[in-house]
């Protein structure tokens, strides 16, 4: 079993960028408060998480609010950089990592089917032959030329998903915006991650839905205080955390 | 992930595409503004410096636009690649492509409308009675890559840094305003006084401008001009990329 995703010891922080924009103005009538935004203030949003993930797993990340799981989700995807530490990724990954991410609001939504296509990396061939799978299995009917600014958080996360499911991802990642879909959404949705995990698609879901997470995934991670606090099998995870959240 | 050539092509038409749809959807004229305004711009410079100032350069409006145009591609891609990355914040957060592609769509958006433009030249060409000549065939294409690469690297450079340093674009503005007036784009580069002539040896737009224009009016390539345009475009274009390239990683942090 191949390792398809592995975190090494990986530290992220982000600088706060705010003493640019406070300007000349702060400088001199909050000289100290200048001083210490200039000295370099940052947020550790992850540090030292290290774990893998094999070939046709599907994992959840689960934490509070704030833990740290979205950073860990976007350093998957390649979209950050760890401040230290070392992220090995095989494969091509597909993300859903916000509601109407990758869509530009004047564009209908068929315009923006390949737009997202094309940056999760299909060819123009490919997306002509797939195009009118995607549209369907999105539900929109007429919606789909009407600019996607009209949609509501529904309609956009059933067009985020319609297209996922097209692009023959390898590692498909999943970030909190199934929970608006309706139940006949939700319920299709979770049979098309089981139906890419009987093809050996690597899954990695978070949700704050428990008993999602124990549809679809195998493991479960837990970030709790920006650290890795447990890993495991999922019911076990889960009780533990159900637990502590109690 | 390595891209595959084919792929970036593809990648970069979509995303050109998307640009010109949402520059262009809420808009009734369309298109036409990219001609429309650089031109409505050539009569009122006529207006004042020929009618008005009365200077004497024959065939003033042909002088004038042969300038005006080019000039346009390239101040438009410089003004709105200083925007691109911001603007397509959404797409940069939360997906892994070549970042480069978005300011190289906005230098090739900018030169479709300068080659729609083109047609106008030949317009005015034939009013003051002169016509286009064969070795536009090659011209075109060999002062256009020049631009293209100048325009590229200095579109580059800025759209990065106005990610950090959002002040840029105010002096960029500015610095485009001053640029137009220091290239002989209205007046001939003769007509400056010897003092100040390196503001046309040492200026790269001026070589591009002058470039186009004896092209254009007289027929003739200045292979001088043209390698001075190659060669600041190649120099820019390696700074561009380097500070791109160190600070690529960054983009998604800071948007």
């Amino acid at each position: 079993m191949t390792q398809v995703i592995e975190f090494q010891h990986v530290t992220k922080s982000y600088p706060l960028y705010h003493h640019i924009g406070s300007g000349i103005k702060e400088l001199i009538f909050n000289p100290r408060r200048a001083w210490t935004l200039l000295s370099g203030r940052s947020y550790l949003a992850i540090e030292d998480i290290s774990f893998s993930v094999l070939k046709g797993e599907s994992v959840a990340l689960i934490g509070r609010n704030g833990a740290g799981k979205s950073t860990s989700l976007g350093l998957v995807a390649g979209v950050l950089k760890p401040t230290s530490g070392v992220v090995k990724v095989v494969g091509r990954v597909a993300s859903m990592l916000e509601l109407g991410g990758g869509f530009h609001p004047e564009l209908t939504g068929r315009e923006n089917i390949r737009l997202n296509a094309t940056l999760l990396g299909l060819r123009r061939k490919e997306l002509n032959a797939r195009i009118d799978k995607i549209i369907e299995f999105s539900e929109l009917g007429e919606f789909i030329d009407e600019p996607i600014r009209v949609y509501s958080s529904g309609m956009l996360a059933k067009l985020g998903f319609s297209v996922i499911t097209q692009v023959d991802p390898d590692i498909l990642i999943i970030d909190e915006v199934l929970a608006v879909g309706d139940i006949s959404f939700q319920r299709k949705c979770i049979s098309t991650i089981n139906e890419f995990r009987k093809k050996g698609v690597t899954i990695l879901f978070v949700s704050h839905n428990l008993s999602d997470i124990q549809k679809i995934c195998d493991k479960v991670i837990w970030i709790e205080n920006h650290k890795l606090k447990e890993m495991g099998e999922a019911e076990n995870i889960i009780a533990l955390y159900q637990a502590a959240m109690a | 992930m390595k891209y595959s050539l084919g792929y970036l092509f593809d990648l970069a038409v979509v995303i050109t595409e998307k640009e010109l749809k949402v520059r262009y959807k809420s808009s009734f004229f369309g298109y036409l503004w990219s001609i429309a305004n650089p031109l409505l711009f050539a009569m009122i410079y006529y207006f004042i410096f020929k009618l008005i100032m009365r200077v004497q350069i024959p065939n003033y409006t042909v002088f004038i636009i042969t300038g005006l145009f080019p000039w346009q591609w390239f101040a438009s891609s410089t003004s709105n690649s200083l925007f691109s990355f911001i603007a397509n914040a959404q797409i940069i957060k939360k997906t892994v492509f070549p970042r480069s592609v978005i300011p190289m769509s906005n230098v090739l958006m900018e030169c479709l409308h300068f080659l729609c433009t083109l047609p106008v030249i030949i317009f005015f060409l034939y009013v003051y009675g002169m016509h286009p000549t064969l070795n536009w065939i090659w011209g075109v294409p060999l002062i256009g890559l020049g631009q293209m690469i100048l325009t590229l690297g200095i579109a580059l450079m800025l759209s990065t840094l106005n990610l950090f340093f959002r002040d840029l674009e105010r002096f960029v503005t500015l610095g485009i305003m001053l640029m137009f007036y220091c290239t002989p784009i209205l007046y001939d580069a003769s007509m400056i006084p010897e003092k100040y002539r390196w503001l046309v040896e040492y200026n790269p737009l001026a070589n591009m401008v002058l470039s186009w224009r004896s092209l254009f009016m007289d027929g003739v390539i200045n292979y001088h001009d043209i390698a001075w345009l190659y060669f600041f475009g190649a120099l820019f274009l390696m700074m561009g990329s380097w500070i791109f390239n160190k600070l690529k990683y960054r983009f998604a942090e800071i948007l």
